[in-house]
């Protein structure tokens, strides 16, 4: 209970309103595509320098957390995901404001978020020595298991045919081999020094859902057809706390899946929201409302992003291992200001460590007051004509995709990809599996080919890969995922007869 | 008429030129840009973002310093864009890494060489040390060659990656032991590399001085041997690896710096050479470098052109067999 001892700090003036202003801050950067939540943190290292280590870990904080649920509000309002991890909430985001809803989404998922999110940092803070034992016990073998895990939900994500989804699946993989491959030294479909470093993941993803919408708009043009939202529906808030609370059980799957996949390194909260959104449907009673602004996909996406947050630490803080692309910004910005993160961190600086996972806690309740302020007015932005809507996406695109690296060739990859996920929506593919196989392929093959590194100069692959307990699982859950698509699809195709 | 217009250009040329040099004595009147090839939050990046962060100052270069990073493909993505797309008018920095650039344009693939950049100054200098995990039986790098030799291509040992100073050390140790041991190269950089030898899926590794002084203190790791010529002030007790009988100089030392593209003018160039050594001098540089681990080395323009040709020279002898 060491952590109540805490509080006063987060709440003298200066921390309170450092806290405050990161996160209105974090949640407007994580609005907008392309500023991921790396990028965020990333950008306020520099004034941590001027503050005292408290107060600048306690802007990180809140930026970390605050970013991630603002990536929902273009997710479900634009249909761009902000970062990877907000992918899933697209699906049922954009869906249900497509509706009008929009004001019913962005409540539902900043509610989901505060819970995840809450419950994520709970965690953190009570079973952090017993949960950095379970970091340690994924190794090579482990974690390419685990992104196998991911990658057979590919099938069933987001489109309606499973042949069609583990197709964008296998173009996913591929897009993600291109560059220099570190390992083997090799160099893989490197046709113009620009992909030499491979297609960096956000660019991708703002072309793989911008772009095709934009297209569309464009083409849609000023014709009548299709009438776009005339307005938005009200709806209090007291609705949205009763809807979420009766959706216990993808809110109990969202902060399960989320919380232990954030323990994992490297996998992170990238896929938290995709497995936890592909779970809640697969055991929900309302199966086929999922994709048409259901909201327990929300409910679970959100959750488990948030709720990834807390966990990601743990490595993080007791080992020095970041979880995320985010958790390693934030060891940079623990170092600088003399915090080495170990497993004595709780006991040599205190004063440091608990105000900071306090602020995260104080952080995340402020993010979701905020939100619900600015929920409704956010989601007019589904009146807004196509016609005025399309260009200022593609400007968006363009800034977000330019600002990763400033570089332009982001931008003509950016482009590249969406023009090409144009075309492979109008075949009834979806953008959804393709970009979880972008994200896993890489992760597999890296994990596979250590591992079989490693292996060979032990007993070999068979065995480094197929023994352990953990291993058994995990193999178990791959093989029950399969067959159970192969069922669903093989009872669709009945159906359908 | 044609003459005019030639004279008239010639005029405008000579007017222009010494425009630019005068525009030199008032360098630099704008804000400038450190490239960083490795991701926000690595070592190299914000080791640049503390030694920069007082550049603003009067007695400094009086013009802030904005880190730029351009991650990929071990820094061969930043370094290929430094050395063709970089502007050449001083505002354009890069931040480098030694043996990591030279070790890649020996090996291929990319559009650099050491004589592709101008050095401006050293800052740090971060030595490779071999290390074990708390529990292991090994306590000496004796013991290391001991097991290597016992069970030829059995040891597995964790490092960064390829062509990076923990790649050069491991291949510097096996040839001076006469050792084949497995390298298992890391994708996470020297953060994932350190957690393969934590959690025991690899029996060693080779890991930065400062991350294995800072995960010794932990308790999670032994340091077994600093791969330098001698012995660093964080890490008083670990003996070199020539003191424990391993002919292993400093090629592996991970040196950091600030360099410009080939083609900077020469007062430019000149003016910081002058400027930069004495910026990482700062007090609040030195404190803030102290206080993150990072050992500093500031060295000036002419001794980091020295140490660039003597690593080409080792490093083209070192990876000529691969």
């Amino acid at each position: 209970m060491d952590f109540l001892n805490y509080f006063g700090e987060v709440f003298s003036l200066w921390s309170f309103l450092i806290l405050l202003g990161g996160t209105i801050i974090g949640l407007i950067l994580g609005a907008t595509p392309g500023l991921s939540p790396t990028m965020a943190v990333a950008l306020a290292i520099p004034f941590t320098f001027q503050m005292d280590a408290v107060n600048g870990l306690i802007l990180l904080g809140a930026l970390y957390t605050s970013t991630v649920a603002g990536g929902a509000v273009s997710a479900i309002l634009l249909k761009i995901p902000g970062a990877p991890a907000n992918i899933a909430t697209t699906l049922d985001g954009n869906a249900m404001a497509k509706k009008g809803e929009g004001k019913k989404a962005l409540q539902l998922s900043f509610l989901a978020s505060l819970v995840g999110g809450v419950l994520g940092v709970l965690l953190l803070i009570f079973a952090t020595p017993v949960l950095a034992k379970w970091t340690l016990a994924f190794k090579s073998s482990e974690s390419f298991w685990i992104a196998i895990v991911g990658i057979t939900i590919i099938g069933t994500l987001g489109s309606k045919s499973v042949v069609k989804g583990l197709l964008a699946g296998c173009i996913g993989m591929w897009i993600g081999t291109i560059g220099f491959d570190d390992i083997q030294g090799a160099q893989r479909f490197i046709f113009h020094p620009s992909l030499s470093g491979g297609v960096h993941i956000i660019p991708a993803l703002i072309g793989l859902f911008a772009i095709p919408q934009i297209i569309d708009m464009f083409l849609k043009g000023r014709s009548r057809d299709d009438m776009e939202v005339i307005k938005v529906a009200p709806h209090p808030i007291t609705k949205a706390v009763k809807e979420v609370a009766r959706r216990t059980r993808a809110l109990g799957i969202g902060t399960a899946v989320g919380s232990i996949i954030g323990i994992i390194p490297g996998v992170g909260g990238q896929i938290a929201g995709l497995v936890a959104y592909d779970q809640s449907r697969n055991f929900s009673a309302e199966r086929e409302k999922f994709g048409t602004g259901h909201s327990e996909g929300i409910i679970a996406a959100e959750s488990a992003n948030n709720a990834m947050v807390g966990p990601s630490l743990v490595p993080l803080l007791t080992l020095s291992i970041p979880g995320s692309p985010t958790a390693a910004v934030l060891l940079g910005g623990l170092i600088i200001n003399g915090i080495f993160p170990g497993p004595g961190i709780f006991k040599t600086d205190p004063h440091v460590v608990w105000p900071f996972i306090n602020s995260m806690l104080i952080g995340q309740i402020l993010m979701c007051i905020f939100g619900l302020l600015i929920a409704g007015w956010a989601a007019q932005i589904a009146r807004v004509p196509r016609h005025v809507m399309a260009p200022m996406v593609l400007a968006l695109a363009v800034f977000g995709s330019y600002s990763v690296q400033l570089s332009m060739d982001h931008v003509y990859i950016m482009l590249i990809i969406g023009a090409g996920m144009f075309v492979l929506e109008r075949y009834g593919f979806s953008a959804a599996p393709l970009v979880l196989g972008l994200i896993l392929g890489p992760i597999a093959e890296e994990h596979f080919v250590t591992g079989a590194a490693i292996a060979q100069a032990q007993d070999g692959i068979i065995p480094f890969f197929f023994t352990g307990t953990l291993n058994l699982c995990l193999i178990a859950i791959v093989v029950a995922s399969i067959t159970y698509s192969v069922w669903m699809e093989i009872r669709n195709r009945k159906v359908r007869g | 008429m044609k003459k005019l217009l030639a004279s008239a250009a010639l005029a405008l040329m000579a007017l222009t030129g010494t425009a630019q040099a005068d525009g030199h004595g008032n360098y630099p009147d704008r804000p400038m840009m450190l490239m960083v090839s490795y991701g926000a939050g690595g070592a190299t990046d914000f080791q640049a973002r503390i030694v920069t962060m007082t550049a603003g100052n009067e007695d400094a270069l009086g013009m802030p310093i904005a880190i730029i990073n351009k991650p990929g493909a071990g820094g061969r993505v930043g370094w290929n864009w430094f050395a063709t797309q970089a502007e050449a008018d001083g505002y354009t920095m890069g931040a480098y890494n030694i043996p990591h650039f030279i070790a890649q344009s020996i090996k291929g693939g990319v559009e650099y060489s050491a004589d592709s950049f101008e050095p401006i100054a050293n800052w740090g200098a971060d030595p490779a040390v071999f290390v074990v995990a708390a529990d292991s039986d090994m306590n000496s790098m004796a013991d290391v060659v001991e097991f290597a030799k016992a069970n030829p291509g059995k040891l597995t040992f964790s490092g960064a990656g390829l062509f990076v100073g923990h790649h050069i050390a491991a291949l510097q140790i096996e040839k001076a032991a006469g050792v084949k041991m497995a390298y298992i190269p890391n994708k996470k950089g020297g953060a994932g590399a350190m957690k393969a030898v934590i959690s025991g899926e690899v029996m060693a590794g080779v890991n930065n001085l400062s991350d294995a002084f800072r995960a010794q203190e932990a308790g999670t790791v032994k340091i077994l041997g600093v791969a330098d010529l001698e012995r660093n002030a964080f890490l008083p007790d670990v003996p070199t690896m020539m003191e424990q009988g391993l002919d292993v100089d400093n090629s592996s030392v991970n040196f950091r710096g600030v360099m410009v593209p080939k083609g900077t003018p020469k007062a430019i160039i000149d003016k910081l050479a002058a400027t930069v050594p004495t910026m990482f001098e700062n007090s609040r540089v030195q404190g803030k470098m102290k206080a993150g681990g990072s050992p500093m080395h500031i060295m000036t323009r002419d001794e980091v052109l020295a140490m660039w040709a003597a690593r080409e020279e080792t490093l083209k002898e070192l990876l000529a067999g691969l």
